[in-house]
C-alpha cells in the first residue's frame, strides 16, 4: 500500500484545539468538521488542501484533547498521511483507530519542506521525497494496521471481519 | 521478583497477566468506560456500526452531559438527545443529565464510581484525573470508547514511567495547581510523552485529595498517559466517604524501573502561572510584571472542587471585582454548588460582582459561557491555554490556581494573593 502527495507543513505542539476548535464540536458531521480543519492555525488550509496531500509536522502533534474529531477532520480534508517527529498519545491511537495513516520519522519531518512531492510505502516503511530525491526509513505498518487503514478504521475492520482472526483474541 | 511500577501492576491485573513490561501491547479489562456529550455521539455511531446490541455491562459505563450543557445550541441539543436515547435504550445506569450532571472528572470521584486499583478509560483527555485515587485511568478516543462499551476491553501499550518524589510542605499560597504547573514547566508539554507520572514520597501528606486530583488531571498536559498517586489514609477516607467500592491499593515494586526520577521539595514552589500558548510557559511572580486582564474563570475539572471555591471565597470576601473585569465562577458539580451555597461562598462571589454558573465545562474549551474576544486576556483555573482555547484565536489564557485567579479578579491584573490579603 502506498500514498503520494504534496506536503503541507506545520511546527511543534500542534494541538487539537488548533486542528478543530471546540466551537465546532457540536457536530459529528465529517464534511463540516473538515471545512474547519486547522482554521485557527492556518486559515487557508481547508481551501488549499487537495486529496492525497501529506501533512508533515514537528514534535507532539495532536496534543491536548481526546477529540476524535481532530483526526477525522484531517482525514476528511483528504490528507493521506501525517509524518511527524512525534505524536501525542491519544491522537496517535485515534488516528490509527479511524484508519488515518500516521508515522513518526524525525529525520523526514525535519528535512521535508512545504510543497515537496512525498510518498510512503507502508510495507517497507520507506518515505521518499521526490522533489529532493531523498529517502527515509520509518517503521513499516504491520499488516493488521494496513487492513484497518483499508477498512476505514478499527470498527470497519471488525465489521468487515478483515483482521484475519485478530478480533477473536478480543 | 517483579519490577513493576504502580501503573504496570494495575494493567497486569486487568490483563490477567502476572507481569507486564514497558512497550508490551496488552488487552485489558476496564472497570469503567466514560464519555461525554461531545465524544459519546461519535462512539455511539461507531457502536452501532459493529452491530449495536447490548453494552458489555450497563453498570460500568458513565455518560456525563457536561461540555455544552445546558444545551448551548440546536446541534448541542441533538448530540445530548442522541446520548440520552442511547442511555435509555441500553439501560446505562450512570447517565448524568442536567440537574444531576457536573464536570465529569469531578463527578465520578464524588459519586464513588472510581476506586483505587481500577482501570478506567474515558473519551476525554482529562480522564487521567482518577490517578489521584490510586487508579490507572487514561484518555482515549471515541472509537476506543465504542469498542470499550461493546467488549469492556481496551488495547494498551504498557507505559514506562517517571517517578516524582515529593518532600516538604507547600507555602501558604501554593496549591496542587502550582506544583503541577511547576512540573510541566520543568519537563515540558511532551516531557512525559507516552509515560506514566508516578507521585510518591512523604510530601504527599501535605497535599489534599483535591490537590492530587488537580495534579493528576494535568498529567496529560505533560503528554503523560496517566498520573498516579500512592494511596494513603486521606485517599481511603475520601473513597469511603464517596461510597466507592473496596479499594485495591498497590505500591511500586522496590526495584521497579523508572526512566527518570524527579525530586520536588514542595516548600520551594511559588505560585506559578502558565503564559500563552502552552502549559509549559510557566512563570513565577518575579517574572510576571504588569499583565492586565479582562476575564477570570474559576472552575473546571482541574479546579472546580469545594476547596477551590473556598480558596477563592476567602480572597474575595468583602472585596469587589476590579472595574472592567468579568469574573465567572463555576462549581464543578451540583453537590459542590450546594455546599458552596451553604458555606456562604456563592453569596461572597455574587457580592464581589461575579457571575456564578451551573456546572459546565463551557468556557474552558471555548464552548460557551465566557468566550473571549480578539485581544482579550483571561486568567483561568483551567488546564489549557492553546491558541483560541477560550475563544478568538487572538485571545490569551493564563493558567493559575484559584488563589491567584481570585486575587487577579480583584486587582485587574495577574496578581499574587498576598497583594490583596493581609500577611
Amino acid at each position: 500500500m502506498t500514498v503520494k502527495g504534496a506536503v503541507i507543513k506545520y511546527g511543534d505542539n500542534i494541538d487539537t484545539d488548533g486542528i478543530i476548535p471546540a466551537r465546532y464540536l457540536n457536530t459529528s458531521d465529517k464534511k463540516e468538521l473538515a471545512s474547519h480543519c486547522m482554521e485557527d492555525i492556518d486559515g487557508s488550509f481547508a481551501s488549499v488542501v487537495k486529496s492525497g496531500d501529506i501533512m508533515v509536522a514537528g514534535s507532539n502533534f495532536g496534543c491536548g484533547s481526546s477529540r476524535e474529531h481532530a483526526p477525522i477532520a484531517i482525514r476528511e480534508s483528504g490528507i493521506s498521511l501525517i509524518i511527524a517527529k512525534s505524536f501525542a498519545r491519544i491522537f496517535f491511537r485515534n488516528a490509527i483507530n479511524i484508519g488515518l495513516p500516521i508515522v513518526e520519522c524525525p529525520e523526514a519531518a525535519s528535512e521535508i519542506e512545504p510543497g515537496d512531492e512525498v510518498g510512503m510505502d507502508f510495507d517497507s516503511g520507506i518515505i521518499t521525497d521526490y522533489t529532493k530525491s531523498r529517502t527515509y526509513k520509518a517503521v513499516p505498518f504491520p499488516k493488521f494496521i494496513q487492513s484497518m487503514i483499508e477498512a476505514g478504521g478499527l470498527i470497519g475492520a471488525v465489521a468487515n471481519n478483515v483482521l484475519g482472526g485478530a478480533e477473536n483474541e478480543v | 521478583m517483579s519490577k513493576m511500577t504502580m501503573t504496570q501492576k494495575i494493567i497486569a491485573a486487568h490483563a490477567g497477566l502476572e507481569e507486564v513490561h514497558a512497550g508490551e501491547l496488552v488487552l485489558a479489562q476496564a472497570d469503567m468506560v466514560l464519555g461525554n456529550d461531545i465524544t459519546a455521539p461519535i462512539a455511539i455511531q461507531e457502536f452501532e456500526k459493529i452491530g449495536g446490541g447490548k453494552v458489555f455491562d450497563r453498570d460500568k459505563i458513565s455518560l456525563v452531559m457536561d461540555h455544552f450543557t445546558p444545551n448551548k445550541d440546536i446541534k448541542a441539543a441533538n448530540q445530548c438527545k442522541a446520548c440520552r436515547e442511547f442511555a435509555r435504550d441500553k439501560g446505562i445506569k450512570n447517565y448524568f443529565d442536567c440537574g444531576e450532571a457536573g464536570v465529569e472528572h469531578a463527578l465520578l470521584p464524588e459519586k464513588g464510581l472510581v476506586t483505587a486499583g481500577d482501570l478506567v478509560i474515558g473519551a476525554d483527555s482529562h480522564t487521567c484525573t482518577y490517578g489521584a485515587l490510586g487508579a490507572f485511568s487514561t484518555g482515549v478516543g471515541s472509537t476506543d470508547m465504542a469498542f470499550g462499551m461493546a467488549t469492556g476491553k481496551v488495547w494498551l501499550k504498557v507505559p514506562s514511567a517517571i517517578k516524582i518524589r515529593l518532600t516538604g510542605v507547600p507555602g501558604k499560597w501554593v496549591s496542587g495547581k502550582d506544583v503541577i504547573l511547576h512540573i510541566i514547566g520543568t519537563i515540558g508539554v511532551d516531557g512525559a510523552l507516552y509515560k506514566s507520572m508516578e507521585f510518591c514520597g512523604e510530601g504527599l501528606k501535605a497535599l489534599s485529595v483535591g490537590d492530587r486530583l488537580c495534579m493528576a488531571n494535568m498529567a496529560v498536559e505533560a503528554g503523560a498517559k496517566n498520573g498516579i498517586f500512592e494511596t494513603d489514609r486521606k485517599t481511603l477516607e475520601f473513597l469511603q466517604d464517596a461510597g466507592a467500592r473496596d479499594p485495591k491499593t498497590c505500591t511500586a515494586d522496590p526495584d521497579a524501573e523508572y526512566d527518570q526520577a524527579i525530586d520536588i521539595d514542595l516548600s520551594g514552589i511559588a505560585p506559578t502561572v502558565a503564559f500563552p500558548h502552552l502549559p509549559e510557559n510557566t512563570r513565577t511572580f518575579d517574572q510576571i510584571g504588569d499583565v492586565r486582564i479582562d476575564q477570570v474563570v474559576i472552575g473546571s475539572c482541574t479546579n472546580g472542587r469545594l476547596e477551590d471555591m473556598k480558596a477563592a471565597a476567602e480572597i474575595l470576601k468583602g472585596k469587589k471585582v476590579a472595574e472592567g473585569v468579568r469574573l465567572i465562577v463555576i462549581p464543578a458539580t451540583q453537590k459542590i454548588y450546594l455546599q458552596a451555597m451553604e458555606a456562604g461562598f456563592i453569596k461572597t462571589f455574587i457580592e464581589a460582582g461575579a457571575v456564578v454558573s451551573t456546572p459546565t465545562c463551557g468556557p474552558c474549551l471555548g464552548g460557551y459561557m465566557g468566550i473571549l474576544a480578539k485581544g482579550e486576556r483571561a486568567v483561568a483555573t483551567t488546564n489549557r491555554n492553546f491558541v483560541g482555547r477560550m475563544g478568538d484565536p487572538g485571545s490569551e489564557v493564563y493558567l493559575a490556581s484559584p488563589q491567584v485567579a481570585a486575587a487577579s479578579a480583584v486587582t485587574g491584573k495577574i496578581s499574587h494573593p498576598r497583594e490583596v490579603m493581609p500577611v
